[in-house]
């Protein structure tokens, strides 16, 4: 082997051993948060931990039935807002917009994407809270605030996805609908719709997934209480405003209480990703 | 493959920074409550204009965060505006200050005073509107600090006793929030610091009083703590000089002005 | 009975454009709303002056230096990592198991929420390795999430360019190394400076993992071991405490320049790619 047979030997095996930093980075925040967390889930008992609904740190009692309801509540009423106005965006952007038109709006979807989850949740302090208060009644702070402020942050992924994978649907589907004499809109749902189908669902399960991590629009407008919603204007508190409320103090039994939190968000968040991406595989198997 | 190598070297300069900045030695770090952060603030900046070589980096975080912070060494020096638990009391406490809780409520809420007891059972939950104390028919909002906060430890030990805050009451995690939210929703109600107290809100007369430092020296006012400074072991260095400027007549004095009670 | 279907889509066209027209009118209202309120706050001295009295008075500056810094000690770790990834990914080696595990890990890493890195981070290099509230702990957090999408858009800036370059590399007798390096980053390059870009303008408005890393001392960092506040960070503070909401809106109007100047440099550097490629 000559010289530059060996150096090529080793850049090689560096760049494996580089490549393979995500997957530590990812098994180390793993091990690590099992660790910190199961013991304390076992030794309070798996039930309590997850349906109890007491959550009182300093009485050692770690219920955190409260907050799966919430992050469930807000997750779901982000779901609402967000999967009608996303698909409604990603349709337009595909079928009913010119090229000049979807030049502007594209740029527009990704820049919301950008701004930062402590100006949405600002905004919502500023403008959503108090109109809830004065119009419904409340805090202002409340499960409606949180839902509205999420689904808005959540239309980027779900837009974009979808437009991709409308986008993906071979024209065939589309010029075989109106030969048939269908109008545009009877194509697109009847047709193209269902057909994208897969991508659209592994947009929405991702949606998903990004409204159940978010932290700090919800601590900002949620109003952080520790008990299960009563209705939509009642304040609620979800898994990661726990965890961030109280990361800073928490130690011992409560901090792997915390951890525990974690726990349980990564592996509902890891669930969510993989139907996400097998659903989408699917849908990229089946079409041509 | 110039230009990525020109821009490697500019991003290593960014980094080295902060480097450039003129203090040479370590800063102390002052972490904890955020009744204290304020004050700390103040004094930190004095200090440092005082003594331009030294460096002092004030964080809030809550008391509780800040005892564990001095435990676990991520802090020199600990703020905290309870009084420590038995299992912290192998820190070193400094008296630095006093300081008065107020119960606040929005400035167009009718209600002027009420008694301990009835703040009580707002807070506990069983008294949940506020025709039952002389003001409009309307559900009071009730808003606390995260269970690691030092005011509402203080709040739980001086109020509450024995019974829970109810689960049902907004948190938030700093008296500045709790200020805020008090000042913006006209049926609220909430606990923060005296000394935090602004003309976004007021502060209720309890049983008759009205706190303030008269009434707080007097004896007449009850809700009142410890501002404490805690330190592993005895301070050194630079530590111990920011100590003793805070305890120092300047020190008080600043503090003093700023709505305070001083340490004697 | 159903309605003509011309009918029903004009009605469907309507609504759906509605929809569309609010969505867009929501990201106007938001960026005009910041910029309205918080440009006047905006000035040489809002940029160049420390904050003074908890951010009650003075400027950003610091904010400004500890989220430039932050974020290229974030850039300097995590882009190494992430090209030298994709390199391998598409270089140096064939789809088999360990390519996918290889993926696998990244796309789980893309999905962890931001407030696991900062507790992650919080236990493991603030308060275990003894790092404390730091530049360091903050910037280390920050490289671990923006890691897969450099690994992303790096892989994808490789795949795309043309077989035929690295061909005729080969040709001329280079070595794998000197191709890749001579031949496919340089022209990779725009595509890979987009995702890099990309990761600045997330490092800037993140605040989850920040705080709870890099802490928020408000005073101009001296060393990579100095807490810092970011500009994300200080404006969470102002806004929450209502400690000053004029500088409160010119931090968020700061903040949306920037990711506005962000979005435009990439959006560019991608038709450039793109016009380059087709």
């Amino acid at each position: 082997m000559n010289r530059l047979e060996r150096k090529d030997r080793l850049v090689r095996l560096t760049l494996l051993v580089v490549a393979f930093s995500a997957v530590s980075i990812l098994a180390v925040i793993t091990v690590f948060m099992f660790e910190q967390g199961t013991p304390v889930m076992f030794k309070y008992g798996l039930k309590n931990f997850l349906a109890g609904s007491d959550w009182y740190p300093s009485e050692k009692s770690f219920g955190l039935w409260p907050m799966i309801v919430g992050s469930i509540y807000v997750t779901f009423g982000a779901m609402v807002i967000g999967v009608p106005f996303g698909l409604a965006c990603a349709i337009v952007l595909t079928e009913f917009s010119s090229k000049h038109v979807r030049r502007v709006i594209k740029p527009m979807i990704e820049l919301l994407a950008g701004i930062p989850s402590v100006v949405y949740g600002f905004m919502g302090v500023v403008i959503l809270v108090p109109f809830i208060r004065q119009t419904f009644g409340g805090p202002g702070l409340s499960v409606l605030a949180a839902s509205i402020i999420l689904g808005i942050m959540i239309l980027p992924t779900i837009i974009s996805i979808s437009v991709d994978s409308i986008r993906a649907i071979s024209p065939a589907y589309r010029e075989g609908s109106i030969a048939l004499g269908a109008t545009k809109w009877q194509t697109v749902r009847m047709v193209v719709l269902p057909a994208a189908r897969s991508g659209i669902i592994a947009s929405i399960i991702l949606g998903m997934g990004r409204a159940i991590g978010e932290t700090m629009a919800v601590i900002m407008i949620a109003g952080n209480a520790v008990s299960v919603p009563r209705s939509i204007l009642s304040p609620v508190r979800t898994l990661t405003s726990n965890i961030a409320l109280e990361m800073g103090y928490a130690a011992g039994e409560h901090r792997q209480a915390l951890f525990a939190t974690g726990v349980i968000l990564f592996i509902i968040i890891m669930v969510l990703n993989t139907v996400a991406n097998v659903t989408s595989s699917r849908r990229n198997r089946v079409k041509g | 493959m110039r230009h990525p190598i020109f821009i490697f070297l500019l991003l290593l300069c960014m980094v080295g920074l902060p480097s450039c900045g003129g203090r040479s030695q370590n800063d102390v770090i002052v972490a904890g409550s955020t009744s204290i952060q304020p004050f700390a603030d103040k004094w930190a900046e004095v200090f440092m204009e005082k003594r331009s070589d030294l460096g002092v980096s004030v964080q809030g975080g809550g008391s509780s965060a800040g005892i564990q912070a001095c435990k676990s060494g991520a802090c020199q020096i600990g703020m905290s505006s309870r009084e420590l638990k038995a299992d912290e009391k192998d820190l070193r406490e400094i008296v630095i200050a006093r300081d008065g809780l107020a119960i606040i409520v929005h400035p167009s809420n009718p209600v002027r005073g009420a008694t301990l007891a009835q703040v009580q059972q707002i807070f506990s939950g069983d008294l949940t509107n506020w025709k039952f104390i002389g003001g409009p028919d309307k559900e009071i909002t009730v808003v606390t600090r995260e269970e690691g906060s030092g005011t509402r430890g203080a709040f739980q030990e001086l109020v509450m006793g024995k019974t829970r805050i109810f689960r049902g009451a907004i948190t938030e995690d700093s008296n500045g929030t709790v200020r805020e939210i008090v000042a913006n929703d006209p049926y609220s109600i909430g606990f923060i610091s005296l000394g935090l107290v602004n003309d976004q809100v007021r502060a209720l007369a309890l049983d008759g009083v009205a706190g303030s430092e008269a009434s707080i020296r007097a004896g007449r006012y009850k809700l009142v703590r410890p501002f404490l400074f805690l330190t592993k072991g005895e301070p050194t260095g630079t530590a111990k000089e920011f100590i003793d400027f805070v305890l120092s007549e300047e020190g008080q004095a600043l503090i003093k002005k700023e709505g305070l009670i001083p340490a004697k | 009975m159903s309605l003509d279907p011309r009918l029903s889509q004009r009605i469907a066209k309507t609504l759906l454009w509605a929809m569309t027209v609010l969505t867009v009118a929501v990201l106007v209202f938001i960026i005009f709303f910041i910029l309205r309120k918080g440009l006047p706050a905006l000035s040489l001295e809002f940029l160049t002056k420390n904050p003074v009295d908890m951010g009650k008075g003075g400027g950003i500056f610091s904010t400004v230096i500890g989220t430039i810094v932050l974020t290229a000690l974030a850039i300097l770790i995590a882009t190494p990592l992430g090209v030298g990834t994709a390199i391998y990914l598409t270089e140096y080696t064939w789809e088999n198991a360990v390519t996918r595990v290889i993926r696998f890990g990244a796309e789980c890493l893309a999905g962890i929420p931001s407030i696991i890195f900062g507790l992650f981070g919080f236990i493991l290099f603030v308060t275990k390795l003894g790092f404390g509230w730091s530049i360091l702990s903050g910037g280390l957090t920050l490289a671990f999430m923006i890691l897969p999408t450099i690994i992303r858009t790096s892989e994808e800036a490789i795949k795309s360019v043309p077989a035929a370059y690295r061909q005729v590399s080969f040709s001329l007798g280079g070595t794998k190394w000197q191709t890749v390096t001579r031949v496919v980053l340089p022209s990779a390059l725009p595509g890979i400076v987009t995702g890099i870009i990309l990761s600045v303008g997330r490092s800037i408005g993140e605040t989850a993992a920040v705080i709870f890393t890099a802490g928020s001392a408000l005073r101009l960092p001296t060393s990579l071991f100095s807490s810092t506040r970011t500009m994300a960070v200080h404006f969470y503070i102002l806004a929450r405490e209502g400690i000053s909401m004029s500088r409160a809106y010119g931090t968020a109007a700061v903040l949306i320049i920037a990711i506005m100047a962000v979005n435009i440099a990439t959006y560019c550097l991608m038709n450039k790619f793109i016009k380059k490629y087709s």
